[in-house]
């Protein structure tokens, strides 16, 4: 009895250590490989760790404009995707909380910190900030149906409503349908992660939807609701931004990867998983420029389209 | 009467004021109106102190300039930019500089918030930025106010937009952060501060300012300067304009989110610039030309090492810039945004990148040529569409120019001898007016100086081309997305100081 309950709680602590230490490292490797390919060096991988540090220790200055809500923005931010990330299984490392229904709270709870960044965005009375929350809105709704299909298909397909059955025990991969191991992966399950990339693309403000680096306040739309957040809560939402990228990638990654006989080789495939998504993400991002964003509710529907084939192909 | 009828002048010439005959006022107008109806440009229209009104018309496809000049009797007269919206901003800056009231003006408002340049000091000092701004009513209506403090490194200016949701409807641009009294404080002259004045007007515009404001002098002083001096000057505007071309194309990447050429032209702009700080010891091209020749010489051995140089940029910057037109994604961006169509671009008197890349097949250095361009022509690159492609697509075929001329007069360099030191120029003509225009990477750049009894300057103007744009990329953003406008923007890449002086 006390091997499991050691293991447990030692999958926990690991658990918590990854989500609290290990997302600002994904920016890091992104920046990193688009300065390769640019052919420039580029900031150190750690960057966003010395930037937390920074602003850590920086004074936080608000606008006489906003109230209470401009603070609720990036702490509620955080306190919900950190919340909705104990639900997520990190590869095969069985997820901290999981119950029947947990993907429900799931996407609400990212819901939920959209909806603060959002008011806490509407909160400066800026015009760009109005600008970017009205965007934000008009393109998640549409990146909101993809992730749901996408649940809906594993739902059916595994007939649980819990993220860590649905997410590593989907049994959609052919090895596990028993039909060989010529072909790694299923139509429904291309189809799950191409509906998915697209929203983790979209979700995390990357490009071709947003563009991380741009200092256009007019072109933004994740970069412009936080213009006026400086300190320790600004470094509130660098941090939430990189532990969405993290929590999101985990879905995408968990999909994929095989179940091996040790944790930690369980473990270490999931990290492997996590740097071969910033090292995709990279590639994107130096190889195409960034859509019209006239064109951006096209690209978010084929990625609800993508989903939605998944769960019909898995209805019938 | 006919504009036949005013003086030829060919550019960088000299005329004394007595041979440019006083017109009455109404005569100047119906002069002026009907050029412009003719298809000629509304290239400057200045005032000075002694309410005088000089004119400058260019003929670009008879290849001249025309100047017309009055003498109000009273600060107020009918102004021209009902009949001519050429004349819009340069009657806003009469108005502004000598309280000369256009009567008539549609859009009288204060255009770089400068002191009265008669009122003296008990004129009031206006605010940067106040100003009526034409405004759209309704329920789903907002304005978006950007700037003078942008989120980049950029010079100050005002842009108010009236939007519907995303759709600009109009777009206002109030300007003059960066005044810093240019003009006046070349009257009077010139100084020994002159020059440097003019090298300023716009800092990445130094060499096309700087030879203008050369050619004024020398054209005054009836010299003329040494082909080897022109080679090299011409080599130093060429230089300036692929820097500043590559820089461009590389930014343009850089707002569409296009990594690749956007990091690779970054460092090869540095490149170019440092091909200009081989020739004169400055990357921005700063005391390189002096008025009557140059202030450093390109020794024919610098000018051997500088060809491998030369191409070497040039192969490097073939290889990013294709990356951009090889790149869908990008070409649907630069297609889809900023389009100016040729009629409205002749309207407004549009000159430049902008002008050509809607067909209007204007250069100053083939239509008025002016120093190695008289015996070693440019071709203009033009396009088609007015869009930011367009822009982008006219920039890249000028770097294929600038790199011929670059090269062939490097070659020609290296084959000839130093001049001797020029000696310093003859006393200026007194009581003349003397018109040059140099094209600048943004477009023509023009310097006017009238001269008083003493030859010394009793008024200097400056007219660089993004005088004559600004209102081109506000034009450009109707109907836009207002995501749009930072591209457009960087497509049309005006000049804030140059406007500003």
């Amino acid at each position: 009895m006390s091997q499991p309950l050691l293991s447990t709680a030692l999958n926990l602590l690991l658990h918590a250590l990854a989500v609290l230490l290990l997302p600002p490292l994904i920016p890091g490797l992104i920046a990193k490989v688009k300065a390769r390919m640019a052919g420039r060096t580029g900031p150190p991988v750690l960057q966003l760790y010395y930037d937390l540090a920074k602003l850590s220790r920086k004074e936080a200055v608000f606008s006489r404009t906003t109230t209470w809500i401009f603070l609720a923005g990036p702490v509620g931010t955080v306190a919900a995707v950190l919340v909705a990330s104990l639900m997520v299984p990190f590869g095969h490392t069985p997820a901290p909380i999981s119950f029947e229904g947990d993907v429900i709270l799931f996407a609400y709870l990212l819901g939920l910190a959209r909806f603060l960044t959002v008011l806490s965005a509407l909160d400066t009375g800026s015009a760009f900030e109005g600008m970017g929350a009205a965007r934000e809105v008009t393109f998640s709704a549409l990146a909101e149906p993809a992730l749901f299909f996408g649940f809906a298909a594993l739902a059916k397909a595994t007939g649980s409503l819990s993220l860590a059955p649905m997410l590593v025990g989907h049994g959609l991969t052919p090895q596990a349908q028993g039909m060989g191991t010529a072909a790694h992966l299923s139509g429904p399950l291309i189809l799950i992660l191409a509906g998915w990339s697209i929203v983790y693309l979209a979700e995390n403000a990357r490009i071709p939807v947003d563009d991380p680096n741009t200092h256009l306040e007019l072109t933004m739309i994740h970069e412009v609701m936080v213009l006026d957040h400086s300190g320790r809560p600004f470094a509130l939402v660098l941090y939430g931004a990189s532990l969405k990228l993290v929590v999101l990638g985990a879905l995408l990654v968990d999909l994929l990867l095989p179940r091996l006989a040790h944790g930690w080789m369980n473990w270490l495939m999931f990290l492997a998983g996590l740097g071969g998504l910033a090292l995709a993400v990279g590639l994107v991002e130096s190889m195409t420029a960034r859509f019209r964003m006239t064109k951006v509710p096209q690209f978010l529907l084929a990625g609800v389209l993508a989903s939605a084939f998944a769960f019909l192909l898995l209805l019938v | 009467m006919s504009h036949l009828a005013l003086p030829v002048l060919k550019n960088g010439q000299a005329v004394a004021l007595a041979d440019l005959s006083e017109l009455p006022f109404a005569f100047f107008r119906d002069t002026v109106l009907g050029a412009v109806r003719q298809g000629l440009r509304l290239a400057c229209l200045c005032a000075d102190a002694q309410l005088r009104m000089f004119a400058v018309l260019a003929d670009d496809a008879g290849r001249t300039l025309r100047v017309a000049r009055t003498r109000l009797e009273q600060p107020r007269y009918a102004a021209l930019t009902p009949e001519c919206p050429q004349a819009h901003l340069f009657e806003r800056e009469m108005a502004e500089q000598y309280g000369l009231q256009p009567e008539g003006h549609p859009w009288l408002k204060p255009l770089r918030f400068q002191k009265s340049w008669i009122g003296g000091e008990a004129s009031p000092q206006p605010t940067p930025g106040a100003l009526d701004f034409y405004r759209v009513e309704g329920d789903e209506v907002h304005e978006v106010a950007v700037g003078p403090v942008h989120a980049g490194v950029i010079e100050p200016g005002h842009f108010r937009f009236q939007c519907h949701g995303e759709q600009v409807f109009h777009l206002e641009i109030a300007l003059g952060y960066q005044h810093r009294g240019v003009e006046q404080a070349l009257e009077g002259g010139p100084h020994p501060l002159s020059l440097k004045q003019a090298e300023t007007a716009a800092g990445d515009t130094s060499i096309a300012h700087t030879w203008a404001h050369c050619r004024i002098l020398e054209g005054l002083a009836g010299f003329s300067v040494p082909a080897r001096a022109d080679r090299v000057r011409g080599v130093a505007l060429e230089l300036e304009r692929a820097a500043n071309h590559v820089g461009d194309l590389g930014a343009l990447s850089g707002d569409v989110g296009f990594l690749p050429t956007a990091s690779f032209c970054g460092r090869i702009r540095g490149d170019w610039l440092n091909l200009s700080a081989e020739g004169c010891g400055s990357r921005l091209g700063r005391n390189w030309l002096r008025p009557g020749g140059l202030q450093q010489d390109l020794d024919p051995r610098l000018a051997e090492r500088m060809l491998p140089r030369v191409d070497r940029a040039w192969v490097e910057t073939r290889d990013a810039v294709e990356l951009l037109w090889g790149a869908a994604s990008v070409m649907i961006r630069f297609e889809a945004a900023g389009h100016l169509g040729p009629a409205q671009a002749r309207e407004i008197g549009a000159v430049g990148v902008p002008a050509r890349a809607c067909g209007i097949p204007m250069d100053v250095r083939r239509d008025h040529p002016f120093g190695p361009y008289e015996t070693h022509p440019a071709v203009p690159a033009l396009a088609e569409s007015g869009n930011v492609h367009s822009r982008a697509w006219v920039r890249w075929r000028e770097l294929f120019e600038s790199h011929r001329l670059i090269s062939e007069a490097l070659a020609d360099l290296a084959a000839s001898p130093c001049d001797p030191k020029p000696t310093s120029l003859p006393k200026l003509a007194a009581d003349s007016l003397c018109v040059s225009l140099t094209e600048g990477w943004r477009g023509e750049v023009l310097h006017l100086a009238v001269t008083d009894g003493e030859g010394r300057f009793v008024r200097y103007k400056i007219v660089d081309a993004s005088f004559h744009n600004w209102f081109g990329l506000a034009l450009a953003l109707r109907g836009e997305q207002i995501s749009d406008f930072p591209l457009c923007n960087k497509s049309f890449n005006l000049s804030y100081c140059g406007h500003d002086l």
